[in-house]
């Protein structure tokens, strides 16, 4: 009797199911803590530990190699939005040293049914994917930074993710041996 | 659309918030506190069921209610019916799964048990949530005795 046969979008209800979820924990996360830039913090402290596992999912599933350069590496991120939102954002402003470049969402899945009320506008609510993004590049050794530059909900044409390259990371040598 | 992936994680992150907000409050309490987790599920449940429903004809019953929840809703969410469905018709249900999807990657058996209640109290507030937004008011536990089965005890509350 366990075969799942359903009236619904299966996809549509997780969809909603993931939106909703992360409204309620960004809710609760704002009564929790009083000031804002601490729940923003914590949102991509999230996306981070969510990033961190995300990408062994993604290299599973895609089976990709390793990264030439930053322009592979915006390609392989536009996959992950693909995948894991379902959105396929523009990759554009690439800086002219080429070493930072933005995401541009025209939908976002994470902020559809919500609305910020005025003493929130400095939430910075999709900062989770900052942190997702900076946690999955970290495991494949490399160090970015990553932040929102327009944001839909605070009236934006569109969402923007701004992502920095900073640094390969080197294996690190085990403690104690020189 | 999100990758179903994304929500398991997602859960995972909420047990993980939750049980760290509690380290900082408390240290030397004993029993965790999981009622933070079971009220983000309610709230997640109260809303979900809000958008699922609105175009379906009104429920029969109780009862009615219930098999919506042990078949489309489930089967939607967790991927997967009910496995048996029990009452004694006087506002008690037992909802019993044998391979519930957030315990199927943990164990089989009895191993890890004593972590069962943290992975399914989301599952006791969203089913709260949505009979509560279903007019039925009711208490919600979840029973694991060996992973990953589990049993989800309703009962109703009338007034």
């Amino acid at each position: 009797m366990s075969r799942s046969t359903t009236r619904f979008d299966t996809k549509k209800v997780n969809s909603e199911l993931v939106t909703l979820t992360y409204g309620a924990l960004v809710a609760q996360m704002i009564k929790d803590l009083d000031n804002t830039d601490d729940v923003s913090k914590q949102i991509e402290r999230l996306g981070y530990n969510m990033g961190i596992r995300l990408i062994e999912d993604f290299l599973a599933k895609t089976g990709s190699g390793r990264c030439l350069d930053l322009k592979e590496t915006a390609d392989k991120i536009q996959t992950a939005f693909k995948m894991y939102l379902g959105v396929q954002p523009n990759v554009t402003n690439w800086s002219s040293s080429g070493d930072e470049f933005s995401f541009m969402l025209d939908s976002n899945p994470l902020t559809e049914l919500v609305e910020l009320p005025d003493d929130l506008k400095g939430l910075k609510y999709c900062n989770i994917i900052c942190g997702a993004i900076r946690g999955a590049l970290e495991m494949v050794q490399l160090d970015v930074q990553s932040w929102i530059v327009q944001d839909q909900l605070k009236g934006d044409q569109s969402t923007e993710v701004r992502v920095k390259f900073i640094r390969r990371l080197e294996d690190a040598m085990p403690a104690g041996e020189d | 659309m999100a990758d179903e992936t994304i929500f398991d994680f997602l859960h995972a992150e909420i047990i993980n918030y939750v049980l760290g907000n509690n380290e900082m409050k408390n240290k030397d309490e004993k029993d965790e506190d999981l009622s933070l987790i079971e009220y983000i599920g309610f709230s997640t449940g109260y809303r979900i069921i809000e958008r699922l429903t609105k175009e379906m004809p009104r429920f029969k019953d109780e009862l009615d209610t219930m098999k919506f929840i042990c078949t489309d809703f489930w089967s939607a969410v967790y991927k997967k019916q009910i496995d048996n469905l029990r009452t004694n018709h006087q506002g008690i249900y037992v909802l019993q799964d044998n391979a519930f999807r957030f315990l199927t990657r943990l164990s089989n058996g009895k191993q890890y048990l004593e972590a069962a209640p943290r992975y399914v109290t989301f599952t006791c507030g969203v089913i709260r949530g949505c009979l509560a937004n279903l007019n039925i008011l009711c208490l919600v536990t979840a029973e694991v005795q060996n992973m990953p089965s589990c049993k989800f005890h309703i009962q109703v509350q009338r007034s």
